[in-house]
């Protein structure tokens, strides 16, 4: 789950990272500040808000009306724009970056520095990056701090404060389940001080619950994206015209892949999961039909989801739902004749092979 | 032979009176494979299906476990693991999803360190036809054979094993290696096993968008792999940016396509299926 960067920054508060001065603003009539110039930050979770406009300046209180209303009232990559950030304006020397998130390779926490801050990490040569990993039995100590300033070349002054810096982040990665903490930039001011002039932080949905003040942030979920996860679904929107629903993620993505490689545009991606449940089948259709469709393919290999229990939630989401479009379907697997007989009954053909059901789909549609 | 799991390989079930945990305990048994105990904090003295049930794995042990089936909620699968660490288990399968990476970090790093095997989270297990199952694979699509399986998913490895077992082949053993961004085992480590095994003469890798583990899988069967490979990769149409049901795939900041992967297998000699119905007749072709 990606925090805003207020959020993240209230986090680097709480564990003693140096952040700008700054007020957290939801609504126009709480765009009040004192001093002069001010910067006025969009809140949303996407990159390059700076370029969209998202960020300003304000040199008076009239200024800082004027652009907060404009920001508020902005969608920035489809995404709206609900709170603002004011924050005092900084006197920057230099700018740093700073990160901590997973390698996946190595299956360890890695530390990123640079003394090249304030552009994508991604751009910056090779040569200008210190990485560091950290062993996660033995994790995170003094030294680790110290070696990486000492391969940066920092002074002694902002070493001192680096190595705080970074003891601090690893804390919260380590605390708060993080996928990513970034600082970038980390500021060095003209009076030598290092603060935290941006804050990016991403935490593992799945460790929400021993984070439970942290409640899930309206993600960048479509319509319908928010109304399947509503509902318990894993519903991922592609934009195409064909419904897709199939059980697990692998043969989801095959069952995708399958129709784009045959020249149709998949709708949805839609796993059932590890569900053997006939309302969650026929749940799965109440979402479809809300999507603008030509056709459904359902393929499903029975395990945990049995093949009648599946052909049950169809031939019921047929009288219930009443799907105006063609709807194609593969069995295979556990109880896959009991299935196909069900189907049968309810005037529903099945197949027992993806290949012929993808095949069917494209001809069915045309 | 077959690899990670055999007739030797004695099963422990820990969270074995849940629903999870007793149905696939039975399911197990039902294929061969040795359950020899299960836990359960607090329901030690009763039995599933005839396995003894523990309060804890120190007292399970009495019956000689030398592998564990994890299947406990997300929440307790670092301590889960740790006790079977504790008690000298070698072998740990956890089921579990939604286990937050930095246990899963820290369960990996511990057994690496211990000489201790870790399959999943969240994922389907380990099975060699017909000597043992740790796992929840479907029982009936196997026969045995001489193509080892290994796979990210969880349905789509039934799919690839059933058109292997249908198309006239058999499998020496199939491992599910879990969805997630860390998990226990990845391909090399498999690959590793295979190479060392007489059973097996070809291998099926089954691999899907996110991460870096099949580009890395590709350089070692370039250098150091002894067997003919063949693979199909899915998530050819996931759009960057967008999580495709398993934690780990998904396409970020330009790393982890499907193209990258399928060039990096092609570039060290492995046939890639466009569609999984071509995964046999590539087999038959290498295995000729």
């Amino acid at each position: 789950m990606n925090l805003y960067e207020y959020q993240a920054k209230e986090l680097f508060k709480k564990f003693g990272i140096s952040i700008p001065a700054g007020k957290h603003v939801a609504t126009e009539s709480d765009l009040q500040w004192d001093k002069f110039p001010v910067v006025v930050k969009a809140q949303v979770l996407t990159g390059g808000r700076g370029k969209a406009g998202g960020i300003k300046f304000a040199k008076d209180i009239g200024d800082l009306q004027a652009k907060g209303k404009e920001i508020l009232a902005m969608s920035i990559k489809g995404l709206k724009v609900r709170s603002l950030l004011l924050e005092e304006k900084l006197e920057i020397e230099k700018e740093y970056y700073l990160s901590i998130t997973l390698d996946r390779s190595t299956k360890r926490p890695v530390i990123i520095a640079s003394t090249s801050g304030g552009m994508e990490i991604e751009d910056v040569e090779d040569s200008k990056i210190v990485k560091y990993w950290i062993d996660p039995t033995l994790g995170y100590s003094s030294f680790i701090g110290r070696e990486v300033s000492f391969k940066l070349g920092l002074s002694p002054e902002e070493s001192k404060q680096f190595q705080d810096v970074l003891g601090r982040i690893y804390a919260l990665y380590e605390g708060y389940d993080c996928e990513l903490v970034e600082i970038n930039p980390l500021v060095v001011l003209k009076n030598g001080k290092i603060l935290a002039g941006d804050a990016k932080v991403v935490v593992d949905s799945d460790s929400l619950f021993r984070h439970k003040e942290l409640s899930e942030n309206p993600a960048e979920r479509t319509e319908l994206e928010e109304l399947a996860f509503k509902r318990g679904y894993a519903l991922v929107e592609l934009g195409g015209d064909i419904g897709v629903i199939a059980n697990g993620a692998g043969l989801t993505m095959a069952t995708l892949d399958g129709l784009t490689l045959k020249g149709l545009k998949p709708k949805n991606f839609l796993d059932l999961g590890g569900s053997d449940d006939v309302e969650k089948v026929v749940g799965a259709f109440q979402i479809l039909k809300e999507a603008k469709i030509r056709g459904i393919l359902i393929n499903i290999f029975g395990g945990v989801t049995h093949c009648d229990t599946v052909a049950n939630g169809i031939a019921e989401a047929k009288k219930r739902v009443g799907i105006d479009v063609p709807i194609v379907v593969r069995l295979s697997g556990v109880n896959e004749d009991l299935g196909r007989q069900i189907l049968k009954e309810n005037g529903i053909e099945s197949y027992s092979d993806m290949m012929d059901a993808i095949n069917e789909t494209v001809k069915v549609v045309k | 032979m077959s690899i990670l799991v055999n007739e030797d390989t004695r099963i422990m079930v820990q969270g074995i009176t849940g629903h999870q945990g007793s149905f696939n305990a039975i399911q197990m048994q039902k294929f061969g494979s040795k359950v020899v105990a299960g836990t359960s904090p607090g329901k030690g003295g009763s039995e599933v299906n005839g396995i003894k049930v523990f309060n804890t794995v120190k007292e399970a042990m009495k019956e000689d476990p030398n592998a564990t089936f994890i299947s406990v909620a997300s929440p307790y699968v670092l301590d889960a693991a740790k006790e079977a660490m504790y008690s000298g288990i070698d072998l740990i399968y956890i089921l579990t999803e939604k286990v937050p990476y930095q246990d899963t970090m820290k369960i990996v790093s511990l057994a690496g360190k211990l000489g201790k095997k870790v399959v999943g989270p969240n994922g389907p297990g380990v099975t060699s036809p017909f000597t043992c199952k740790l796992g929840i694979m479907p029982n009936q699509i196997f026969k045995k054979g001489n193509v080892g399986v290994i796979s990210r998913s969880g349905t789509l490895t039934y799919e690839i094993v059933n058109l292997i077992t249908t198309n006239g082949l058999g499998e020496s053993t199939v491992v599910g290696l879990g969805g997630d961004p860390v998990t226990g085992m990845n391909y090399i480590d498999a690959l590793d096993e295979f190479k060392k095994d007489d059973q097996t003469d070809a291998v099926a890798m089954v691999g899907e968008i996110g991460g870096t583990a099949e580009e890395e899988a590709a350089e070692y069967i370039k250098d150091r792999f002894n067997k003919p490979v063949v693979s199909y990769i899915t998530g050819r149409s996931a759009p960057p940016g967008k999580r495709m049901g398993h934690a780990g795939a998904i396409i970020s900041r330009g790393k982890g396509t499907a193209e990258s992967k399928v060039k990096a297998l092609e570039d060290a000699g492995v046939s890639v299926a466009s569609y999984p119905y071509e995964i046999p007749s590539l087999l038959k072709e290498v295995l000729k």
